[in-house]
């Protein structure tokens, strides 16, 4: 069995008072890619911090490639990526900034396939301006750049998707996808829950600094209740009397959906749900389009991480 | 690029060399539109003022060696460092030193360089020394332009010391380089003091104006009547103490004194500020620094450091007083008066006399002789008695003295005109004030014996 790319039991960090992390439990794969997810302040920037070496855990065990992180900024080889933003600096070009970092990493920069990465993340045509100019999303995808140039097996990436538009998201599914697809690990934190789903095959949700679900994506969606599905059919008014006799299905009015629309809001679990295709297709209703109206995601992270409010 | 795959071997991650650490500092400075306009600038810049006040009629007198700009290339640079000790270093080693841990605060980029180079030593020594080389070259700018910019406006001819006495273009050549290196020693304590305020104070814009703020009062400190214990335990003496140089004998003792306080001071600045960076937090977002921080870990050991050398001094030399008194007043006036009188001489086409012959003497009072007869003041009055060979009468000569507390002063002539009255000399580039007229002078403030000062001395 290969020996997981980050291994984290009990793991908590405060800062003065404020607990940060709380007891974190964490197993990641090698050759995954790891969402973390949680709302402001739940410790995900301060998990990558400590996956990236920046700083060691108060308390618990962290094991980043194999390697037990015993002091700050002495992790395993191998891990690149960013918190808070990628480090640039604005007088330097694109390639300068990679040139420079290339150097103090001991490589010569016409070898060390600066090209390829900027070409990679998309920012060819732009390899020669300085940074100061850099839209948000193209300092993301440098700052991705910059951490493919390390040849990272762990790749720690704080929002990635952060301004990106919807080439530069396309460049960097496609660049993550195909780490992934060659070994390398890694450990993404975002509030786009779009992205995260359409990258991640495992996530983490944190809430207030302790882990609340971490496993498969189809596990969080099955663990979950019931959700609101929109439907589009061919005979909406047949589609409703179908769904109101169907078992485990209930007809949601919708108010974001207007008066005679095409569309309905059903509320169901996945079971009731493909009875309720069954039932259209019997019925001679052709089934148009079946989303969830918030993903099964987004779902989850809402009821995970606003029941400690609840609770109060 | 293809990312090594899974069960690659695990290496433990090795922090980037210091000399590796050093290059990256160095691009990131001078890739800065700020810090390549300073370096045009002060290599330009003084050759440029050096070269036009050379040429006006109307001259900075009241700045050490300014009233020689038109008369010697080595006094422009002179008078540039004179000014830089004031204004110029304070300010360079503030915009380099100042913002070199502050610039990664403002662009959010520590943690990137952490990760990158993972030692905070590392990280502390590469800015340093990379703070360090742009601010020498800077330094070796305003010299070797205000030099180039007086040698080629008025040429390379000889300088008259703060003794009067002339130095030959080669040995002012030498005392120039040598005074600019000694001020090396000051712009070091700044600069690491720019480093303590850059770590202490974060992007908070006190970081930057610390050096500034800090030679600000410690000149002001030095225009205060201070012992000269103190006024030789602070940083900034040594860049008034190179104008020893420019005596004979020279007055090295203050100036060795104040270079070895200078290097104290950078190398406690220096050490606070590692200190305060290796506290610091840097996985925690909300850490940049803290007054209370800078204080206890800054200011309390600079202080501490200030008030050990002002006890050393104070043990080693018998200096509590002003050391401006009266016999060293009279010793400085008499040999200057000797040696500027040669000069006169051969400018009027006069036989010449030496020094030995003229044995010149000077009593000198303070306030009409009513007040104690030491310290800074504009109220000095010397009178100036020399001979003639083969002349029965002994010469007399008056003088009012503008004595300032670090030991300089100006002496105005006060008659006879003849010898000491405002008249125009001709000289080998042109007519010139005669130079007995007014004179700048230099009182060493530790105690001296006469040794070494000719035949011209005070009164008996």
């Amino acid at each position: 069995m290969d020996t997981p790319a980050v291994r984290a039991r009990g793991v908590t960090r405060c800062f003065g008072e404020v607990i940060a992390l709380d007891g974190v439990d964490l197993d990641v794969a090698q050759g995954q890619i790891h969402g973390l997810v949680g709302p402001n302040g739940a410790g995900k920037t301060t998990l990558l911090g400590l996956l990236l070496g920046l700083a060691t855990a108060d308390e618990g065990r962290l094991e980043v490639l194999g390697t037990p992180v015993g002091r700050a900024l002495a992790a395993s080889g191998g891990v690149a990526g960013f918190v808070d933003g990628p480090g640039l600096y604005p007088s330097l070009t694109a390639r300068q900034n990679l040139a420079a970092l290339a150097k103090l990493n001991g490589r010569d920069p016409r070898a060390a396939g600066i090209g390829e990465v900027l070409h990679e993340v998309g920012l060819t045509d732009v390899a020669d301006d300085r940074v100061r100019g850099f839209s948000l999303g193209m300092r993301q995808r440098l700052g991705l750049a910059a951490a493919l140039l390390t040849e990272p097996r762990l790749l720690v990436l704080d929002e990635p998707s952060n301004g990106l538009d919807p080439a530069g998201k396309k460049h960097v599914h496609a660049v993550l996808a195909r780490l992934a697809a060659e070994g390398t690990t890694v450990v993404l934190s975002s509030h786009r829950m779009d992205d995260v789903e359409a990258l991640c095959s495992e996530v983490t949700i944190l809430a207030t600094g302790r882990v609340v679900f971490s496993g498969p994506l189809s596990k969080l969606s099955t663990e979950t209740q019931e959700l609101d599905y929109r439907l589009r059919t061919s005979d909406p008014e047949a589609a409703r009397k179908v769904s109101l006799e169907s078992s485990g299905v209930r007809v949601v009015d919708d108010p974001g959906i207007r008066a005679g629309a095409e569309v309905l809001v059903v509320r169901a679990q996945v079971p009731g749900l493909d009875q309720l295709v069954a039932h259209l297709v019997r019925a001679d209703i052709a089934v148009r389009e079946l989303a969830p109206v918030v993903s099964p995601l987004e779902a989850a992270f809402l009821a995970l991480t606003e029941q400690p409010e609840a609770d109060r | 690029m293809t990312a090594t795959a899974t069960g690659a071997p695990r290496t433990a991650v090795r922090p980037v060399t210091t000399s590796r650490g050093y290059r990256f500092e160095l691009v990131k400075l001078l890739a800065q539109w700020r810090i390549r306009l300073l370096i045009i600038a002060c290599w330009i810049a003084p050759a440029v003022f050096v070269a036009a006040v050379s040429g006006q009629s109307s001259l900075p007198v009241d700045t050490t060696f300014g009233r020689w700009m038109n008369t010697t290339g080595w006094a422009g640079s002179l008078v540039l460092l004179g000014f830089a000790g004031s204004y110029a270093l304070p300010l360079l080693t503030s915009l380099v030193a100042g913002d070199v841990f502050a610039a990664e605060d403002r662009l959010g980029t520590w943690r990137h360089l952490l990760i990158a180079v993972r030692s905070y030593r590392r990280i502390f020594v590469a800015k340093a020394l990379a703070s360090l080389t742009v601010i020498l070259l800077l330094v070796a700018g305003l010299a070797a332009s205000g030099i180039a910019g007086g040698l080629l406006a008025v040429g390379n001819e000889p300088l008259a010391g703060l003794d009067g006495a002339l130095l030959s273009p080669g040995d002012a050549a030498g005392r120039v380089v040598l005074a600019w290196v000694c001020v090396l020693a000051p712009t070091l304590a700044l600069a690491a003091i720019g480093l303590l305020g850059s770590v202490a104070f974060g992007r908070s814009p006190m970081g930057l104006l610390l050096p500034v703020v800090v030679a600000l009062a410690l000149e002001l400190a030095q225009l205060l009547p201070l012992p000269v214990a103190v006024r030789l335990a602070l940083p900034s003496y040594a860049f008034i103490a190179w104008t020893g140089l420019f005596t004979e004998p020279a007055q090295l003792g203050p100036l060795l004194i104040a270079i070895a306080v200078s290097l104290a001071w950078a190398v406690v600045a220096a050490a606070a500020a590692y200190l305060l960076f290796r506290r610091r937090d840097f996985s925690n977002p909300g850490n940049e620094g803290s007054a209370r921080r800078a204080l206890v870990a800054g200011a309390l050991p600079l202080a501490g450091l200030a008030a050990a050398t002002v006890a050393i001094v104070a043990a080693s030399t018998p200096s509590m007083g002003s050391g401006i008194g009266q016999d060293k007043v009279q010793r400085s006036v008499a040999t200057a008066f000797a040696h500027l009188y040669r000069l006169q001489t051969a400018q009027l086409n006069r036989p010449d006399v030496t020094e030995a012959q003229l044995a010149a003497t000077a009593a000198c009072t303070k306030g009409g002789g009513q007040d104690l007869q030491d310290g800074p003041g504009n109220d000095w009055r010397c009178v100036v008695s020399w001979h003639l060979p083969d002349v029965a009468a002994v010469g007399s000569a008056i003088y009012q003295l503008d004595v300032t507390p670090d030991g300089r002063y100006v002496a105005d002539g006060d008659g006879p005109k003849e010898v000491n009255g405002y008249f125009q000399v001709r000289t080998p580039r042109g007519d010139a004030p005669n130079p007995l007229w007014q004179f700048d002078g230099n009182v060493e403030l530790l105690p001296t014996t006469p040794k070494g000062q000719n035949n011209a001395g005070n009164t008996p």
